[in-house]
């Protein structure tokens, strides 16, 4: 019974002794910062303890567990608690953020777990993506420490507008109401430098409970809060001006013909029934005529309500559009300025395509250049190439279509994204906007009096991108030439652009890391681009080896446009062929950053012509494209 | 009908942007429909998330065909009340090869008939999405795992390998093959479900209230005698005692407890005061140790 009992005591929030939250105050989501050895699992545990979420069997062998192996003489440790459930984290889930749950008469509380070791970074910025306080921990022994404000700059730069300090083991220095005052005053100071307005700081001292929900008569020269009053007097409705009304379009919900509604939650202000709003990119606008919710027709709603906004006629509205008033709008742009924190193992590539998700929008972005990366503990700009995982930096990104969005320390709600990795899916970056760096509206792109459409009309061609993809010696150039020679007999209007030969010009100044063979297709594929608006044919023949800069590619032009051409050859046959002698020379260890021996290539998952070399002529393979482009509408 | 606290309030209306997002981004959704408190609850969020309109997705019940009796009229009444869609799953396979929590025990039961069935359900409908009503305080394991939580194309949840969720900016991309298991009701305590059914007014199986009911003492714990198929050990004689449920599963694995609430205030004021967690009654998370994680790495919900 005991196995079990540990089991199920893991998260026991729902045992709980609660009484109603009679205030009505809203849900506070804190975290807790400071290394392990600043009592936050001692702090947590008795936190669950005071109230009451603590099962009976598990206190019992608790108090075993305290007497045995306990640092604390015949009291229970309280860190054994959560100790023993991070113990089995540590066997492969320590990345994680764990929410416990509970609640005061006046309130109930969401706290995230986040281990303090050595991947706090990515850590704590989840937690406290979503966190409206932090509770910073400092040993009243040691005093702020390097930890401490390594934790306090994340808390700043992610915005958490609540900070309480809790100068825990108080009893260690004998309650010395002078201790705590000078830690105090030298956190407030630093927190100053960063922005951190209001800091409550307060004594603690969580073994014993001493300032956790009661004062306890040993601290009793303070006459601040205790823990649980710091928490629930934090106000999370902003004291400052109310934000301007903002919405994303989530969802639009259209049942049927009579009713056409755009689904999404509040995420700043408030709108009413008759309130004009203007859409975000597109700029169309509308009224209210319905704000429509399962439990009835609201007048107004508010910050987190969720709703379905009926207008007074159809606009053009699609999930990804921000609502906004018109006197309110939030800044349109493709280019801004942005702080990221990486949380990928695979580094930050410049140049290389992303997709930002913000709000409900969706699109493809790259990082243009990074500023500077912050170094966390100094707060120290320094230069950089790249960000690797948990690294803080600065950057330009610019994004494949306008964006609408606010600055994130105005809102954020609008100004929060996250970066993911377009091949593996896996989220890649946290990101907050600064600022934009030119707004959209203010470059238009020059408009040409002739159009890709009326060159090629003239070319009796649908222009295309032929796209040869394969490993090096796979044959990508062999099958190119003999296309081109083939369409050009047909008078079609043709190039070739090829990796070996954009390399002594264009792209001379780069080499072959991953940061460079992404800049090397990002290059071809605008080249490629600007022929085919010229009208033209274009074969690319390159390794481009990386999928996501192939979709790149694909994205810059129109559906269909862009042609894939897997040719697959093994790299046995590939190294068997070596026409370069380049295979032998990779193998030998002499050159590095070579594709298929010390440098991956993903393959394509849905190339529209896939030609397997092996057992077959490239003339034969030559034909299969050929017939590829007439049957596609050559003579379009 | 009392209005909704703050607290509540939050709680749905993060349960509504949640499901509004999966629908928005997955082709094909479904919603795995449980009979108990916490699907009651999932299902009634939903029906406002989407309103005025109908559902846009089915309900899926992976029946193991030992439920309650009770729990499968009370599956049929409320598909009809709101017109659902409802796809009941039974593994065949499992059934032709004689597995039930008697013969096989509740480790292998648990894993073919739900585990199983669950996957060849979702497999053989292609559904991409899968809401379940999984709470994070209510197990160890479930308190790591995201609202979004992503599933390989065999169904597997690997727990160190979990993306980041950030604000409420939800990474809902996945490759061809491969689905995500959503839980709307992520950040909601059982105290929470309880407030928010009695606030709602949402109709749940008798089985959480007490009743006097067949009981024999077994494992440690009351198991409900609800129909012939529960072999009687030697000196077990089923008794009438006044008990109900605290969770409902397959009723030979699923204990009750002692209780003289018969209302919802009574269930309410009762969970208040109690010491022991929610799943204690459940004899599958008991079978080793870490064994829920364990399941839930096979895909288990």
């Amino acid at each position: 019974m005991t196995a079990h009992a540990l089991a199920s005591a893991d998260a026991p929030a729902s045992a709980a002794a609660l009484a109603t939250n009679s205030l009505d105050l809203p849900t506070l989501r804190f975290i807790t910062c400071g290394s392990v050895d600043d009592g936050k699992s001692t702090l947590i545990g008795r936190l669950l303890f005071e109230r009451r979420l603590i099962p009976d069997d598990l206190l019992a062998t608790l108090r075993r567990d305290s007497l045995r192996h306990g640092t604390d003489g015949d009291n229970i440790d309280y860190a054994l608690l959560v100790d023993g459930l991070e113990a089995e984290r540590e066997q492969g889930i320590t990345i994680d953020v764990a929410w416990r749950y509970f609640a005061t008469p006046t309130r109930s509380f969401m706290v995230a777990d986040t281990p303090g070791h050595e991947q706090y970074t990515r850590n704590m910025a989840t937690g406290a993506s979503q966190a409206d306080c932090a509770v910073v921990l400092v040993d009243a022994r040691k005093g702020v420490s390097r930890q401490t404000r390594r934790h306090a700059a994340i808390v700043a730069l992610m915005g958490v507008r609540h900070v309480i300090l809790a100068v825990n083991k108080i009893d260690l220095v004998a309650y010395d109401a002078a201790v705590f005052h000078a830690i105090a005053a030298e956190f407030t100071a630093f927190a100053t430098r960063l922005g951190l307005e209001g800091v409550v700081a307060l004594p603690l001292a969580a073994r014993f409970g001493d300032n956790m929900s009661a004062r306890g008569e040993r601290l009793g020269w303070f006459d601040g809060p205790t823990l649980i009053e710091a928490l629930e007097r934090v106000s999370i409705t902003s004291t400052m001006v109310p934000l301007p009304f903002r919405m994303w379009v989530q969802w639009v919900n259209r049942p049927d013909l009579n009713f056409r509604g755009l689904a999404g939650t509040i995420a700043s202000g408030s709108i009413g029934v008759g309130d004009s709003v203007v859409m975000a990119p597109s700029g169309a606008s509308a009224k209210i005529r319905r704000i429509h919710t399962a439990d009835g027709d609201l007048t107004r709603a508010t910050t987190g309500d969720a709703v379905s906004l009926v207008l007074d006629h159809e606009i053009d509205a699609a999930r990804g559009d921000l609502v906004s008033m018109p006197e309110s709008r939030p800044q349109v742009a493709d280019q801004f300025a942005a702080h990221l924190i990486w949380m990928s193992a695979d580094k930050l590539l410049p140049g290389r395509s992303y997709l930002m998700k913000i709000g409900s929008r969706l699109v493809p972005t790259s990082v243009t250049a990074i500023r500077r990366r912050i170094d966390v503990d100094t707060l120290e700009p320094l230069a950089a190439a790249t960000l690797d995982l948990n690294e803080i930096g600065v950057c330009n990104l610019s994004t494949s279509v306008p964006i609408s969005f606010d600055a994130y320390a105005d809102n954020h709600a609008t100004g929060a994204f996250i970066l993911i990795d377009r091949e593996t899916n896996v989220t890649a970056a946290a990101g907050m906007i600064d600022f934009a760096l030119r707004r959209a509206t203010n470059v238009h792109r020059q408009a040409l009096v002739i159009n890709k459409a009326e060159r090629a009309t003239l070319k009796g061609q649908k222009p295309l991108i032929l796209w040869f993809t394969g490993l090096s010696g796979s044959g990508k150039s062999t099958i190119a030439n003999l296309v081109e020679a083939r369409l050009h007999a047909m008078s079609a209007h043709t190039t070739l652009l090829d990796g070996d030969n954009m390399r002594h010009g264009l792209n001379r100044n780069l080499g072959f890391t991953n940061a460079d063979r992404v800049e090397n297709i990002r290059r071809v594929g605008e080249v490629a681009k600007l022929m085919l608006e010229a009208g033209v044919i274009a074969l690319c023949s390159f390794i481009s080896p990386f999928k996501a800069d192939r979709d790149m590619v694909r994205a810059l032009v129109e559906p269909g446009e862009f042609i894939e051409i897997y040719v697959e050859t093994s790299l046995e046959a590939c190294i068997a062929r070596d026409t370069k002698g380049l295979y032998k020379r990779a193998l030998a260890g002499q050159i590095k950053n070579f594709t298929g021996i010390d440098q991956p290539y993903e393959a394509p998952e849905a190339a529209e012509l896939v030609l397997t070399t092996e057992g077959a002529s490239a003339e034969a393979l030559a034909d299969r494209v050929i017939d590829y482009v007439l049957a596609h509408g050559m003579r379009g | 009908m009392p209005a909704l606290s703050r607290h509540l309030r939050a709680l749905e209306s993060e349960a509504i942007f949640i499901m509004r997002e999966t629908v928005a981004e997955f082709a094909h959704p479904v919603m795995l429909y449980s009979i108990g408190k916490d699907s009651s609850v999932m299902l009634h969020v939903a029906l406002k998330a989407f309103s005025p309109g109908r559902l846009p997705f089915p309900l899926l019940h992976v029946d193991t065909t030992w439920k309650f009796r009770e729990m499968i009229a009370f599956r049929d009444a409320v598909a009809a009340r709101h017109e659902l869609k409802m796809i009941v799953h039974i593994n065949q396979q499992g059934l032709e090869r004689g597995v039930s929590p008697i013969t096989s025990g509740s480790s292998v039961h648990t894993h073919v008939m739900k585990t199983e069935g669950l996957r060849q359900a979702l497999d053989q409908h292609q559904f991409d999405a899968a809401f379940g009503g999984a709470r994070r305080d209510e197990e160890k394991s479930r308190a790591k795992e995201r609202i979004f939580s992503h599933r390989s194309s065999a169904h597997a949840w690997d727990p160190r390998n979990q993306r980041p969720e950030l604000w409420n900016l939800f990474n809902t991309r996945i490759k061809r093959g491969e689905s995500m298991r959503v839980f709307p009701l992520s950040n909601w305590t059982e105290a929470d479900v309880w407030d928010y059914i009695a606030a709602e007014n949402i109709a749940v199986p008798d089985l959480y209230l007490a009743k006097p009911r067949p009981v024999v003492w077994r494992d440690g714990t009351w198991i409900m005698v609800d129909d012939e198929r529960l072999p009687l050990l030697p000196g077990e004689n089923p008794e009438i005692k006044m008990v109900r449920f605290r969770t409902l599963g397959c009723y030979p694995l699923t204990g009750a407890v002692p209780s003289t609430a018969t209302t919802l205030p009574e269930i309410i004021a009762e969970m208040r005061s109690s010491s022991v967690s929610e799943r204690q009654g459940r004899l599958i998370d008991a079978d080793e140790t870490g064994s829920m994680e364990k399941k839930k790495r096979e895909g288990y919900f």
